[in-house]
């Protein structure tokens, strides 16, 4: 057996990029929740276009009309359409998931790669911290930020966005120590590469794969998070059609309206469920072990 | 584009008492408790030893590239004249790379696998010869092409999973010699690999080394491997060159029992079916307590036929025994006449 034959290239040279879009298009699951992601980005961008009524019209005289051909998921208790509410609802759950993803994240993983590159001084001090953060539960942390900034949309999400902070920090230190430990680091650092480079142009792609699996997994939590907050009256103010704020309202009808809390929870949850699903797949593709 | 410093008269690799351990106090492990070795400009050095005896902790000393717990404890590297302990983080990072690289054992696993092949052998290029990114690139498709790699302008663009480990090799091979190293060290390149494909990339290694006029030293456990490349080998036992000389005179009378015990437990072409291969009784010694005497003489056999009490109380240095042919031994000179 001649060279030729063992190391026949089986291959043909297909950008990464285009292979993994390839291989995402193969997985049922990242379809899935690309498609639903892909909906809540058309709804949010086309809301006024989309909606057939005002969201924030008033119309006493068809308040709690069960959903119906004029109202396809029926009014809430002062006469709203539920529909182009939900509609409106997706550019506050969007926001809400680009604002809280880009603090914790940005943040987070700053702090991580200091941490995990640095000395063993900063990386006890900035642990330390971290493990502080977290020695206070998620919601009792996001409280004490409202209760400091007051209640809004704005503090609402920088409290969930703060909150994060731990997760994406914790993640991208123990995956620089894991990857600063590869032999292909130890191969760039005998070729010549200072320790800077070796964090930026070596280490940090690496860490890029298991962040963005985490990004949509942290995301929609957070997401869930703060829509948690506005139900309890510290996140998003009514009348805007954030769906957590939409729950408070219509639960006092549960019972005489179901459609009034149904509408935004199953919004909330298919959307919730689709980024997960999405991050599903990620990990699945991105993952080399699998 | 970069000026070979003046050559210094004498070796090109200097050590000299090289100790390097791991941890401290009492449980501190010796791993290299003393090396002297020289390394010639274009010499092939072969470096052997079983498992555990520092062949690996060596080369990565010499590079500077032991990292915590681990820390080289005393003795001198000079490379071309110049004070390697000595430099500062940027001094070591111009050295390493220009004048001197090292490949491992599994080539897979030092490839980044999230760049392209030809971005990690243009990398240097880019990084130490500042070239453009284009020069760079064509520098690397160049070198892809002289270690043997088929198609290089493609496999350029390939990510490590997609190679073969025999290719990988060749690209580590490409990557060490992208800034023409005056030395290269090869911590067991071949171990790792598929048998048909062994020869061929020591083969690569050899031409390539010898045609830039690049020093070699191979560390390796397999003595075929240092027959087939060595100029010189040196023996290497519980962190101790224990036997130095030319590849010949090792490899037909070696003088040391524990050279002649590896070459024993060795399997040779032509041996006749019937002969037994015979294993070195015992095992390595615990290299975080060292012995009084020599490490090798509780599993001596020459030590206790001739029952030389001086072997268990006192260390033997490493002294010529010939022209070029050193040997740490105090059961010497009756023996090196008889091969194995």
């Amino acid at each position: 057996m001649s060279e030729a034959v063992l190391e026949e290239p089986i291959f043909r040279a297909v950008p990464r990029w285009r292979q993994l879009l390839r291989r995402l298009l193969r997985n049922p699951s990242a379809v899935a929740g690309g498609a639903v992601l892909l909906i809540l980005i058309l709804l949010a961008a086309f809301a006024p276009l989309i909606a057939p009524y005002d969201p924030f019209k008033i119309s006493p005289a068809q308040r709690l009309t069960p959903p119906g051909a004029l109202h396809w998921l029926g009014t809430d208790e002062v006469g709203r359409d539920l529909l182009s509410r939900i509609i409106y609802g997706t550019r506050y759950f969007l926001l809400i998931c680009a604002v809280t993803a880009s603090i914790s994240a940005s943040i987070g993983t700053v702090l991580g790669l200091v941490a995990g590159a640095g000395s063993s001084l900063t990386d006890g001090i900035i642990m330390r911290m971290i493990d502080i953060l977290l020695a206070f539960p998620y919601i009792l942390m996001v409280l004490v930020v409202v209760a400091i900034l007051g209640p809004s949309l704005w503090t609402g999400m920088a409290a969930v966005g703060i909150a994060g902070i731990p997760g994406y920090a914790r993640l991208v230190r123990s995956t620089v120590l894991t990857v600063k430990a590869e032999d292909y680091v130890v191969s760039v650092r005998a070729l010549g590469a200072s320790e800077a480079e070796i964090l930026f142009r070596t280490v940090l792609p690496n860490v890029l794969s298991p962040l963005i699996v985490y990004l949509s997994f942290a995301t929609p939590l957070a997401a869930l998070l703060a829509s948690a907050l506005s139900f309890a009256g510290l996140g998003t103010q009514p009348p805007a059609p954030e769906w957590g704020a939409m729950l408070v309202n219509s639960r006092t009808f549960l019972f005489s309206a179901w459609w009034a809390v149904a509408a935004p929870g199953t919004a909330l949850f298919i959307s919730i469920f689709g980024m997960n699903i999405l991050g599903n797949g990620l990990r699945d593709v991105l993952d080399p072990r699998s | 584009m970069t000026m070979p410093s003046p050559r210094h008269d004498g070796p090109l690799l200097d050590i000299r008492d090289l100790r390097t351990q791991f941890g401290s106090g009492p449980g501190t492990v010796n791993a290299v408790q003393g090396v002297d070795l020289r390394i010639a400009p274009g010499e092939i050095v072969g470096l052997v030893g079983e498992s555990g005896s520092g062949k690996s902790v060596l080369a990565l000393s010499i590079m500077r590239l032991i990292q915590k717990p681990g820390r080289i404890a005393g003795g001198e590297i000079l490379f071309d004249g110049r004070d390697v302990l000595a430099m500062s983080a940027r001094d070591l990072g111009r050295w390493r790379g220009r004048d001197i690289g090292i490949i491992f054992q599994q080539p897979q696993g030092c490839l980044n696998p999230v760049r392209r092949i030809g971005w990690q052998v243009a990398e240097p290029l880019r990084q130490q010869e500042r070239l453009s990114r284009k020069g760079a690139w064509d520098g690397a498709v160049a070198l892809l092409r002289s270690v043997g790699i088929p198609a290089p302008e493609e496999k350029a663009l390939a990510y490590p999973h997609q190679l073969s480990g025999g290719q990988a090799q060749r690209v580590m091979i490409a990557i060490a010699l992208a800034l023409r190293p005056r030395l290269l060290i090869a911590d067991e390149p071949t171990t790792a690999l598929d048998v048909t494909i062994q020869a061929q990339i020591l083969e690569l290694l050899r031409d390539s080394c010898r045609h830039a006029g690049t020093s070699l030293l191979l560390v390796t456990h397999d003595l075929g491997v240092v027959a087939r490349l060595a100029d010189r080998v040196a023996v290497m036992y519980a962190g101790r060159i224990v036997e130095d000389g030319p590849v010949a005179t090792i490899l037909d009378h070696p003088a040391h029992p524990y050279a002649r015990g590896l070459l024993r437990a060795a399997p040779r072409l032509g041996q006749s079916g019937g002969e037994r291969l015979q294993d070195i009784p015992g095992g390595i010694p615990d290299l975080s307590r060292p012995a009084a005497g020599c490490a090798f003489a509780p599993r001596c056999g020459r030590r206790a036929s001739l029952a030389l009490a001086r072997c268990l109380e006192e260390m033997p240095p490493l002294d010529p025994v010939a022209r070029d042919h050193r040997l740490r031994c105090w059961a010497t000179p009756d023996a090196t006449g008889d091969g194995p």
